[in-house]
């Protein structure tokens, strides 16, 4: 294998709610170690609130690491100064869910698109600057002539198409999709989806997916990890992920959800989930997954499982498979 | 629950249940800038006892607001909403706002997507379960009191007796949404009306809750619209399926036939766009090019026509296709139907090249 894209080691990102005697720390992120192959597509799966999404922009630092390493292609994101913070974000955009929070409504799109090329200094001359917004917004599916219009003239669809025009301006290796498609109805979905594999095609893009849709995930996707309560508790290749899954949690979430096909999916076992995902700010001791968890058994509480190899390229973290991990102290 | 009535038989999608919703000719249209935006655009359909209808269709398709129409949950007038919709033996279409106060939440009760913004912030949720109970049973504030606390047992709050003073921001979304499920069922209603009731929710509560409604509709017989766009939840959960694009319902069957056969063009286009878990092929997703019209200017012709890959004649462009029984029970607004070799390709059933996990062992799979 190639040397990695990118490497995260030990991520925690942790935020401070209340002050004096009640401050607390929520911890959002809180051990994910993850690799990514130049060219690749990683999923990071999840329910709400399990950490996938502060995980994402932390990579950027578009919020701040508490603490673990990331290395990009070599470089130490941590360490880099605000100055060379932002050279380096030139190498690694973004995607946001929803494209009309993430567009300045009071800025021609072309505009929002331009100012990635202005920052960068990526383009001589005006009317070089608007021939390249011409190329993006047309690589991008929409005409170039739509430049001069405004956000709110364009449909979801449409947005997240401008809103990836941008992303890929400063021709980046890598592209952190935080659920690129969830706002977006289903016929529409497919077609950003394509527009997203077509583009890695032709330009090398490794891309973070994140989503909840693990269909689409599953589409998409190389590599797929999930998230519980800010940890990965399983990584494996895309269809391993779903021929044979793991940890309980894994198992819970994939018969959860629904297929469109009214025989397996009115004759297939569930595994009914009871009560709510624990709070961040006070997960339970051990494993996180161990107060929801048909299989639990007395380690559970006693030790912090750490990811273990189960299958070749198949990691998981969870005691059956061996009491791999950290023992709960105190 | 009290005065509940008898449980149905195993319900057969067969016609010779009870019909409590009758709906003809629904039209409902609103005046803008840009002209007439005819949002539904004739509307016929039977909802019977006990059954699950899901009205499934893409945002601006008409399936919320054709609900919302019929007790005026939407401002008409300004807006216009021609038709009748009978619930019973009333005609909800041709009531007075005064009338309709004594249906909505009584007989029709409805569950949205956002339990945040159908739940009143600042009262506790005690106070908005019991509001409906008193004014429409007349119960005594100790009665709805007793009986709130027995609608959120059964919709699984725990200790609900405590939880009757609390705020909705107290509750995590799903539990909310249970909430929002209680008071839509407090009055008994005979329809249960759920617009996008999962939409918001993690898949994990989104099987409690479709779990809760299927018991609760088994064990009080009443009859569910389910709105969603989620053909996967249709296919847990549907007797049968209405699809509607461009404010007209394209196609009508029980739900085993129209996701394994199909006949639309739309509704294939929509099945082959959508990726499916167990599908090992990875090229592009059959993608429906351009995006619905607007309803202030819908094509005079098939309202598909624009973005139809099976497209053919004039007749397409020019002429609105009549909603025609293809085989029993199954109706398509189409000229032309989709061959069943392209339609048996765009369902999930042939898509799925492995089969879902095994989850009935415990542990280690």
């Amino acid at each position: 294998m190639s040397s990695p894209l990118l490497e995260v080691e030990d991520l925690h990102v942790h935020f401070p709610v209340g002050r004096g005697r009640d401050r607390q720390l929520v911890r959002a992120v809180d051990g994910v170690s993850l690799t990514l192959q130049p060219g690749e597509t990683l999923g990071l799966v999840g329910e709400s609130g399990c950490g996938k999404t502060t995980s994402g922009l932390a990579l950027l630092r578009l919020v701040e690491p508490t603490s673990g390493r990331v290395v990009f292609d070599g470089t130490d994101v941590r360490s880099l100064s605000k100055r060379d913070l932002r050279s380096w974000r030139r190498r690694a955009a973004m995607i946001f869910q929803d494209p009309y929070a993430s567009l300045d409504p009071r800025l021609p799109v072309g505009e929002s698109i331009g100012e990635a090329l202005d920052i960068h200094g990526l383009h001589q001359g005006k009317q070089a600057r608007r021939d390249r917004i011409g190329d993006l917004l047309e690589r991008c599916g929409l005409h170039p002539r739509v430049a001069d219009r405004y956000p709110h003239e364009f449909s979801g669809g449409q947005r997240q198409r401008i809103g990836i025009a941008r992303a890929i301006a400063c021709e980046p290796d890598f592209i952190v999709c935080d659920e690129p498609i969830a706002a977006l109805d289903v016929s529409i979905q497919a077609q950003v989806m394509n527009l997203l594999t077509e583009l890695q095609q032709d330009l090398g893009l490794a891309y973070l997916f994140i989503a909840h849709d693990l269909a689409a995930v599953q589409h998409v996707c190389d590599r797929i990890a999930v998230m519980y309560l800010g940890r990965i508790v399983e990584e494996a290749e895309r269809l391993d992920l779903y021929r044979a899954p793991q940890p309980p949690y894994t198992q819970a979430l994939l018969s959860a959800i629904p297929i469109p096909d009214p025989v397996r999916e009115r004759e297939r076992e569930r595994i009914r989930l009871e009560g709510d995902v624990p709070s961040p700010i006070d997960p339970p001791s051990g494993c996180r997954f161990r107060t929801r968890c048909r299989a639990v058994f007395d380690a559970c509480e006693r030790i912090d499982p750490a990811l273990q190899e189960v299958a070749d390229d198949h990691r998981a973290a969870c005691l059956l498979h061996g009491e791999v991990g950290t023992e709960v102290t105190g | 629950m009290s005065g509940a009535p008898e449980p149905t038989p195993e319900h057969d999608d067969s016609t010779d249940a009870e019909v409590v919703l009758s709906v003809r000719d629904l039209e409902v249209s609103f005046g803008t800038k840009r002209g007439r935006a005819e949002v539904v655009r004739g509307l016929d359909y039977d909802l019977h006892r006990g059954e699950t209808l899901a009205i499934v269709g893409e945002s601006g398709s008409g399936k919320s607001v054709s609900t919302l129409a019929l007790t005026k949950l939407i401002p008409i007038p300004p807006g216009r909403g021609t038709g009748t919709a009978h619930l019973g033996d009333t005609d909800l279409i041709s009531l007075s706002e005064a009338e309709l106060v004594h249906v909505r939440g009584q007989r029709i009760g409805f569950v949205f997507q956002d339990p945040m913004t159908s739940l009143n912030p600042v009262h506790t949720i005690g106070r908005q379960l019991t509001e409906g109970m008193r004014h429409h049973l007349g119960l005594s504030e100790a009665a709805a009191r007793d009986r709130a606390v027995e609608l959120l047992a059964k919709v699984g709050i725990p200790s609900p007796e405590d939880r009757l003073g609390d705020y909705p921001h107290q509750f995590s979304g799903g539990m909310r949404q249970r909430v929002v499920i209680a008071i839509g069922l407090s009055c008994d209603p005979e329809v249960l009306i759920a617009d996008e009731a999962t939409t918001a929710l993690d898949v994990t509560t989104q099987a409690q809750i479709i779990d809760l409604i299927a018991e609760l509709q088994a064990d009080l017989g009443m009859a569910v619209v389910w709105i969603t766009h989620d053909l996967g939840v249709v296919a847990g959960i549907a007797d049968r399926v209405l699809v509607m694009y461009a404010g007209e319902v394209v196609e009508q069957a029980d739900a085993p036939e129209l996701l394994s056969r199909p006949r639309h063009p739309y509704t294939v286009g929509l099945l082959a766009s959508l990726p499916v878990l167990g599908d090992t092929e990875r090229g592009d997703l059959a993608a429906i090019p351009g995006l619905p019209p607007p309803p202030t200017s819908l094509p005079p012709g098939c309202g598909f026509y624009p973005r139809c890959s099976f497209r053919s004649d004039e007749r397409c462009a020019t002429e609105r296709p009549p909603l025609r029984e293809v085989v029993a029970g199954h109706l398509v607004r189409s000229f032309y139907e989709v061959p069943e070799e392209q339609s048996r390709r765009a369902s999930a059933a042939t898509r799925i090249a492995i089969e879902p996990p095994d989850v009935r062992d415990e542990g280690v799979a």
